[in-house]
C-alpha cells in the first residue's frame, strides 16, 4: 500500500547506505579484528621489549631497527604501541562488561518492579549520570591510589546507567506486548521471562551501545594514563605513552606521541562507527 | 494564573530534586575519600615518625576522631557556607585554592564554549543545508574523527604543529594580561573543544535535517518567504531545542576535560589542580573540586529545563498538562 | 484568460518506473471551483503544489504551468516569489503540521506581510485580525498571541485559511483542506471556504479523495488516476453520466453525501489498489481493475482524453460503454 511513498523516499537512501556504509563498516570490524589480535598476541608481536630503553638511542627515527622511532628513554615506540594495546583492550572490556551486565541486571528490574522501585532506581541512576567517567575514574585513584583496578571499577559503575536507562527502557516497551503476558498467564516466572525472552529480543541493541561505550570508555582510561594517574611506568600504555612523550613534543620530535595518539583514533573511529551502524541498523529493521 | 501556579509549582519541585541529588552527591565524594585507606593524620606529619601522643593530638585538632556522620555534617555545613575546609599541602582555605585558579578555567571553557556554540553550530547548519553534497561528506568524516579525537590527542597535535612547528602560539602555560591570556588560551580552548564541536555539529545537522522535512517549512515557502527567513525562523529556530540542551550539557561536562588540556598545556587552573592535588593526595581539595564539577552539570541541567518551555511552547504545554 | 492552466505537465522521478504526473492538462479559470479528484498517490497534490513551483527535489520536468499567465516551470526565485506572495496560496491538509508549532498564530499570519511586504507590526496584526474573524474564529486579538497547541484542529484549520489569505490571493489551492478534520468540523471549513470564494471571487483548485464533497461545491471535476486524468466534465453531467469506468467506480464507491430518502446506498469498492510508482502498465493504467477492460484493447495502448459531450475521457471504451457504467455505479434510487 505504502509503496510509493517508501519508492520515493527510502530506496535510494537505503541503497547508498547498504553500499557505501557496509564497506566503511567491514574496513572498521577488520580494524577491530586486528586491534583484537594485535593485544592477544602483543608479545609474540612486538620486536623489542618496549620497557628495555636504551640511553644512547633516544628519540632516533624510524629505520630498520626501530620502525616507528624510539621515545626519549630509547624504548622502541612499535614495540610500545603494541604491547600497549592490551592495556587499551582489558581495561575497556571490563569496563564495557561490568557495566552492560550490571545495567541489564538493574534495568529489567526496575522495570520488572515498576512503582517507586522504579522511581527511586531512576533518580539515583541521575546521580550517577551527573558524575562524568573521568571524574569518577580520578576520584577512584584519589581514594585508592594510582593504577587500573580502581578506575575501572569505578568507570563501570559511571557507564552503567546507559545501558540500564536503554534496558529499562526497552524492556518497558517489550513488556506492553502480548507475548509477554501470554508466557506470564502460562506461569513462567517474571526471571525466567526475562532471561529466555526478553534479553534476546533487546539484546542486538544493548551489544549497539556497548560498542559505542567501548570507545569512550578506552578514551577516558587513555586520558586517565595520559594524566600520569592510570597505567605506571613501566607498563605500556597509549595514554601514558602521550604523556611520556610530552617533552619530546616541545622538542620538535612528535613521533612517539603522535604514533599511540593516532591508534586511539583510529580504534575509537572504528568502534563508533560500527556501533552506530548496528544501532541505525537495528533501529531500521523496527521502523 | 493557574497555569503560573502549575509552571511555579514545577520550578519548586525541580529545585528539590536538584537539591536531593547534591545531597546525594555530597555524601557519596564525602564518604568515598572518607573511605580511603591510610591515616590522614599521619600523612599530614608527612613521613616525620610521630609520637602515637602528637598524632592523636593532630586527629583531634582535625576532627578525625569524631564518628562518620558529625564530620559529614559539619564538613557539609562549611560547604554550604562557602567553606570547604583548609588543604593540607597549601596550607590555605580550600575555597581561596580554588578561587585563585578559576579565572583561567572559566577563560578556557568560556573560549571552548564560543567556539562549540559559533563553529559547532555553524557547520552542523551547513551540513544540513548541503546535505548529501561532498561538502557534508567531508564535514561527517571531520565529526566522526573529531568525536573520537580526545582532548589530549588534539592537544599533541595542535601543540606539536602550530606551537612548536610553526610556532604561532605558546605551547606552555597561562600567560600574562589580557592579550597574552587570550594567546595562550587559543590552543587549549580549540583542544578541549573538538570533541564536543563535533557532536554539536551532529546534533545540529540532524536535528535541523528533521526539522527542514516539516510541512510548515513546506507551507513557509510556498507562501513566498525568502529562503534564509524561513532556514532562520522555522528551522533553526524550531531545531533549537536538542541544540541548546546539548550544547549545554556538554558545556558544563567539559569541566572534568579541563584536566586535561590544562595538564597538556601546563596551564594552573581548576582542571590541573585536581590532578595535582590527586597526585598530593590533598582530599579536601579533590572533595570540593570534584563536588564543584558535580554541580555545574547538576546547576546547569536544572537551567536547561527552565529554559527549554521558553524554546519550545509544547514543552510548557505538556509540563503543565502533568 | 486563465487563472490557472497546466500545458501537459509531466513529473519523473529517477529511478521510478512511471512518472508522478503524466501529461496534465488543467484550468482553473478567475471566479471558478474546480475538484481534482482521485485516491492517495494518484499525483493530486503534486500538481497542486506545482502551481506554487514545489516540485519534488530532483524530479524530470516537462510541459507548462501558468498562474496568471506567468509561467512557473523554470521561473527564477522572483517570479516564483511573486506568484507565492501576490497571485495564489495554498492551504494544507493538516493545520497541525502546517502551522508552526513554536511560533504564535499572529507570527504566522502576519510574517508574509511583514517580510514580504515590508508592513510594520500594527498594520500587519490589525489585517491579521480581521482575517480571524472573517474566518469565524470568536476571539482574534487573544488567538494571535496563542501557539497552535493552544486551538483545536478546526480552529487551526481555520488559521490557515486566514493565512492563506493575507496577501489576497485570487487564486485558492486547497490540498484536501478537510481530511485532517472531523466529519462536523469539515462541513464548517467547507461552508467557510465557499463564502470567501464567493466574497472575494476566487478561483479554486479543490484536491480531494471524496468525489461527493467535491460534487457538493465544485462547478467541474477532474479525475486522476495514476498521474494521469482520466476524465473532466461540468459536475452535473459528471454525476449524471460518468463515461470513465474509475469515475463510476469512485461515484459507487463513496457515500452520497446528504443521506437519500428510502433505503441507504449500497457501496461497492473498487477492487485492487492504486498504482505505485514502482508499477508502470503498457496501455491503461487502470486496466487491471477495471470490471470492463477489454484484453487486447486497454492493455496496448494508453488511451488519450477525448471530446464525449461536455466531457473529456481517456478511455478506449468511453463511447461503447456507458450502459454498462451504469450497471456499475449501482447506487440504489439515482
Amino acid at each position: 500500500m505504502s509503496a510509493p511513498m517508501a519508492g520515493l523516499t527510502r530506496r535510494p537512501v537505503a541503497k547508498l547506505r547498504s553500499m557505501g556504509g557496509s564497506r566503511l563498516e567491514n574496513l572498521c570490524l577488520g580494524l577491530l579484528v586486528l586491534f583484537v589480535l594485535v593485544a592477544v598476541f602483543a608479545p609474540w608481536l612486538s620486536p623489542q621489549d618496549p620497557t628495555y630503553g636504551e640511553l644512547g638511542t633516544g628519540l632516533v627515527g624510524p629505520s630498520a631497527d626501530h620502525w616507528l622511532g624510539t621515545d626519549q628513554g630509547g624504548h622502541d615506540t612499535f614495540s610500545a604501541l603494541v604491547e600497549g594495546s592490551r592495556t587499551s583492550l582489558v581495561g575497556p572490556l571490563l569496563v564495557v562488561l561490568v557495566s552492560t551486565v550490571a545495567g541489564i541486571a538493574i534495568g529489567l528490574f526496575s522495570a520488572w518492579r515498576g512503582g517507586w522501585v522504579d522511581t527511586v532506581i531512576g533518580r539515583l541512576l541521575d546521580v550517577v549520570f551527573a558524575f562524568p567517567a573521568l571524574l569518577v575514574a580520578i576520584l577512584a585513584v584519589a581514594v585508592f591510589g594510582k593504577g587500573m583496578t580502581a578506575p575501572v571499577i569505578a568507570m563501570s559503575v559511571a557507564y552503567m546507567p546507559y545501558t540500564a536507562r536503554l534496558v529499562r527502557g526497552l524492556a518497558m516497551q517489550e513488556q506492553a506486548r502480548p507475548y509477554i503476558a501470554a508466557y506470564r498467564v502460562q506461569g513462567h516466572s517474571a526471571l525466567y521471562v526475562a532471561v529466555r525472552r526478553l534479553l534476546p529480543n533487546i539484546g542486538p541493541t544493548v551489544l549497539a551501545q556497548s560498542t559505542v561505550n567501548f570507545g569512550y570508555a578506552l578514551l577516558d582510561l587513555a586520558a586517565l594514563s595520559f594524566l600520569g594517574l592510570g597505567v605506571q611506568a613501566p607498563t605500556p600504555d597509549w595514554g601514558a605513552m602521550i604523556n611520556q612523550s610530552q617533552a619530546a613534543v616541545l622538542r620538535g620530535q612528535p613521533l612517539s606521541a603522535v604514533v599511540p595518539a593516532v591508534a586511539v583514533v583510529v580504534v575509537v573511529v572504528a568502534f563508533n562507527i560500527v556501533g552506530e551502524n548496528v544501532g541505525d541498523r537495528l533501529a531500521g529493521r523496527k521502523t | 494564573m493557574s497555569r503560573t501556579t502549575t509552571r511555579a509549582l514545577g520550578v519548586v519541585s525541580r529545585l528539590a530534586g536538584m537539591a536531593a541529588t547534591l545531597l546525594v552527591t555530597s555524601f557519596l565524594v564525602f564518604s568515598s575519600l572518607y573511605l580511603a585507606p591510610g591515616d590522614p593524620a599521619s600523612f599530614l606529619v608527612r613521613g616525620r615518625s610521630a609520637s602515637p601522643d602528637e598524632l592523636a593530638q593532630i586527629r583531634h585538632r582535625y576532627g578525625f576522631d569524631e564518628p562518620f556522620f558529625v564530620r559529614y555534617w559539619d564538613w557539609l555545613g562549611g560547604v554550604l557556607h562557602g567553606d570547604f575546609g583548609r588543604s593540607y599541602v597549601f596550607h590555605q582555605d580550600v575555597s581561596s585554592v580554588i578561587w585563585s585558579r578559576l579565572p583561567a578555567t572559566l577563560l578556557l571553557i568560556a573560549a571552548a564554549a564560543l567556539l562549540i556554540a559559533v563553529v559547532g553550530v555553524a557547520a552542523g547548519i551547513v551540513g544540513a543545508l548541503r546535505r548529501g553534497t561532498r561538502t557534508d561528506s567531508m564535514l561527517m568524516l571531520l565529526v566522526t574523527v573529531g568525536a573520537a579525537a580526545p582532548a589530549f590527542v588534539a592537544a599533541l597535535l595542535l601543540r606539536s604543529l602550530f606551537g612548536v612547528k610553526l610556532g604561532w602560539f605558546p605551547t606552555i602555560g597561562n600567560g600574562t594580561g589580557v592579550l597574552d591570556r587570550l594567546h595562550h588560551v587559543v590552543l587549549p580552548a580549540i583542544a578541549l573543544s573538538v570533541t564536543f564541536m563535533a557532536m554539536v555539529t551532529r546534533v545540529t545537522r540532524s536535528s535541523m535535517l528533521e526539522e527542514l522535512g516539516r510541512e510548515h517549512v513546506e507551507v513557509a515557502v510556498s507562501r513566498g518567504t525568502p529562503r534564509w527567513t524561513v532556514i532562520r525562523r522555522h528551522v533553526l529556530r524550531n531545531a533549537l531545542g536538542p541544540i541548546v540542551t546539548v550544547s549545554a550539557l556538554l558545556i558544563s561536562g567539559m569541566l572534568v576535560s579541563t584536566s586535561i588540556v590544562e595538564t597538556a598545556f601546563g596551564m594552573s587552573g581548576v582542571g590541573s589542580l585536581l590532578v595535582t592535588s590527586v597526585n598530593q593526595m590533598d582530599f579536601q581539595v579533590v572533595q570540593a573540586i570534584v563536588l564543584l564539577v558535580v554541580a555545574a552539570f547538576v546547576v546547569v541541567n536544572f537551567l536547561v529545563d527552565l529554559v527549554h518551555p521558553l524554546i519550545d511552547p509544547r514543552v510548557a504545554a505538556a509540563g503543565s498538562a502533568r | 484568460m486563465a487563472l490557472l492552466e497546466y500545458e501537459n505537465l509531466s513529473i519523473a522521478l529517477p529511478g521510478m518506473a512511471r512518472p508522478v504526473l503524466d501529461g496534465i492538462d488543467l484550468t482553473v479559470s478567475a471566479g471558478e471551483i474546480v475538484a481534482l479528484v482521485g485516491e492517495s498517490g494518484s499525483g493530486k497534490s503534486v500538481t497542486a503544489r506545482s502551481a506554487l513551483g514545489l516540485f519534488p527535489t530532483g524530479a524530470d520536468i516537462d510541459g507548462h504551468v501558468r498562474v496568471d499567465g506567468t509561467e512557473v516551470v523554470g521561473a527564477g526565485p522572483a517570479a516564483l516569489r511573486s506568484i507565492r506572495t501576490g497571485t495564489a496560496s495554498m492551504i494544507f491538509q493538516d493545520p497541525r503540521a502546517g502551522i508552526n508549532p513554536v511560533r504564535r498564530i499572529g507570527d504566522f499570519l502576519t510574517e508574509s506581510l511583514r517580510v514580504n511586504n515590508g508592513w510594520d507590526k500594527g498594520r500587519a496584526n490589525a489585517r491579521a485580525a480581521e482575517l480571524l474573524a472573517a474566518v469565524g474564529l470568536p476571539a482574534p486579538e487573544r488567538h494571535l498571541r496563542q501557539y497552535p497547541y493552544e486551538l483545536s484542529g478546526g480552529m487551526l484549520q481555520r488559521v490557515m485559511i486566514a493565512g492563506a489569505l493575507t496577501t489576497g490571493p485570487r487564486l485558492l489551492l486547497c490540498d484536501e483542506p478537510t481530511t485532517a478534520l472531523d466529519v462536523s468540523t469539515q462541513a464548517e471549513i467547507m461552508a467557510i471556504l465557499g463564502r470567501l470564494q464567493r466574497e472575494r471571487d476566487l478561483g479554486m483548485l479543490l484536491i480531494t479523495h471524496d468525489i461527493e464533497l467535491a460534487a457538493a461545491v465544485c462547478d467541474r471535476i477532474y479525475v486522476m488516476y495514476a498521474g494521469r486524468i482520466v476524465e473532466t466534465a461540468p459536475t452535473a453531467q459528471l454525476f449524471e453520466t460518468p463515461r470513465h469506468p474509475y469515475t463510476a467506480g469512485l461515484l459507487g464507491s463513496s457515500p452520497p453525501l446528504q443521506a437519500p430518502d428510502g433505503p441507504p446506498a449500497r457501496l461497492t469498492p473498487i477492487p485492487g489498489s492504486p498504482m505505485g510508482l514502482l508499477d508502470s502498465a503498457p496501455g491503461c493504467s487502470f486496466a487491471a481493475r477495471c470490471r470492463l477492460a477489454r484484453p487486447g484493447v486497454c492493455d496496448r495502448t494508453a488511451p488519450r482524453l477525448e471530446r464525449h459531450d461536455e466531457a473529456l475521457v481517456a478511455c478506449h471504451l468511453a463511447e461503447e460503454s456507458l450502459t454498462s457504467i451504469d450497471n456499475i455505479a449501482t447506487r440504489e434510487g439515482s
